[in-house]
């Protein structure tokens, strides 16, 4: 059996886990936790804490797994342990929450500095009144021209699979 | 106890905070990224402080304050080798050279630096030596803590924040399209600027102009936010491929499976 995976990081309730969740053929093995901050638990009720873990399976040889990183900054050690060996990694990006912008520059560069490997950003939740233009968003992350920035609504099976496409295209073209 | 440690579970600040409160006498030895720091107290009060191959003698900080000459510094050193830093003390201002005030001044200043370098530390290992007093052949001063405290916080918030902006200085710089025209920049800003170049890491370039982590990465900040430069990742720079990466070497199969993983992804 062939495996092969690929990341899904951004900040704390970017929506990542609902990434995952959307394509993955198993019920993701989640590691949630309830978040004992207060400042925090005003965005959602629990966050995970490991990782995320989703499976599809292409055929009886080959698997890609899609693990999701935690997104608060005290759970960083497990970063690099989860980019090692990824195909290419996604970065989400909640387009309603400028204030985190500035953390998903931040772990942007820290997977840049691991790994050779492409990535995407996924501006998520752009079906949302108040979601950032993605042109605004690129300057904000100060992303250059040729980085993709892809419209995401990570409940939406087809966003994801057309994010996850789009990554697997520049993975293909680091191989020409 | 020991009072050791990691500096990763416990600051620079935090350990300053605590000699001060515990009234501390004795010297802080850190082991931080390549170099060493001694930092010696009386009774919560700094007294001296020496980091890395400085070797923290009067000469040498007089030398560095544009005191003394670079051929008074090697003629102190030649000549008066032999004698420590109490007695050179008493010999330049005997000599009328320096007066006592501006000798205790230098070294403060000089122990302050030392200290400001140590707040970009945030890997390494401490440990509290009491029987290590102050070196008998060097002058000490009594610094109040406080201010070094409130500024190595104040430190601290900024070192987070770049940290978190600039996460690794083994990434490049490369400029973007907009022109380096009337833009008002200072001696340091273009001292980094002229060694921009998509071949030399923030590393290399903060080594070359003999300036701290923190230093580079202030500078690097504001040259990101006026969009004058972007990072990159170095150019030649050969990053293994993770062979766990594709379950084969073979480029082809490797095209193969990523084909398949867009075809199953697309019939989802």
């Amino acid at each position: 059996m062939q495996t092969v995976k690929m990341v899904v990081t951004g900040p704390f309730s970017a929506g990542k886990t609902e990434f995952i969740q959307s394509v993955s053929e198993i019920d993701v093995v989640s590691t949630e936790r309830k978040i004992s901050s207060a400042a925090e638990r005003a965005v959602k009720e629990s966050t995970t804490v490991a990782m995320d873990f989703g499976r599809i399976t292409v055929n009886d040889d080959l698997v890609l797994y899609l693990f999701g990183t935690p997104g608060q900054k005290r759970f960083d050690f497990m970063w690099e342990i989860l980019s090692e060996g990824m195909l290419g990694f996604i970065v989400m990006v909640d387009s309603t929450r400028p204030e985190t912008f500035r953390e998903a520059r931040s772990i942007l560069e820290t997977f840049r500095a691991y790994a050779p490997t492409p990535y995407v950003v996924a501006a998520n939740k752009q079906d949302m009144e108040d979601a950032w233009d993605l042109e605004d968003m690129r300057h904000a992350l100060r992303l250059d021209g040729k980085v993709k920035l892809l419209p995401c609504i990570a409940t939406d099976k087809e966003k994801v699979k057309s994010i996850l496409v789009e990554l697997l295209y520049s993975v293909l073209g680091e191989l020409k | 106890m020991a009072l050791r440690g990691n500096l990763r579970d416990f600051t620079i600040t935090q350990l300053l905070n605590l000699i001060n409160l515990a009234r501390k006498t004795g010297t802080l030895v850190v082991d931080g990224p390549g170099e060493q720091a001694f930092v010696s107290f009386r009774e919560g009060k700094l007294a001296y402080a020496r980091v890395g191959k400085d070797d923290g003698s009067l000469a040498a900080v007089l030398h560095r304050a544009n005191k003394l000459t670079v051929n008074q510094y090697r003629a102190i050193v030649e000549r008066a080798g032999r004698i420590n830093d109490k007695e050179l003390g008493l010999l330049l201002i005997n000599a009328g050279y320096l007066t006592q005030e501006e000798i205790l001044a230098n070294l403060q200043t000089y122990f302050t630096e030392a200290i400001r370098r140590l707040f970009t530390w945030v890997e390494g290992f401490f440990r509290f030596e009491n029987e290590m007093l102050p070196p008998d052949d060097r002058i000490n001063v009594r610094l109040d803590l406080e201010n070094i405290i409130i500024e190595g916080s104040r430190q601290l918030r900024e070192w987070e924040q770049l940290q978190d902006e600039i996460p690794s200085l083994d990434m490049a710089l490369k400029f973007t399209d907009r022109p380096l025209k009337n833009v008002n920049l200072s001696v340091e800003e273009w001292r980094v600027v002229s060694y921009i170049n998509p071949k030399n890491t923030m590393k290399q370039i903060a080594q070359t102009n003999k300036m701290n982590d923190l230093e580079v990465r202030r500078i690097v900040y504001g040259l990101l936010q006026a969009g004058l430069v972007e990072i990159v990742r170095p150019e030649g720079m050969v990053i293994p491929q993770s062979p766990k990466m594709f379950p084969t070497q073979d480029k082809e199969e490797q095209k193969s499976l990523v084909n398949k993983l867009i075809g199953r992804i697309r019939s989802l």
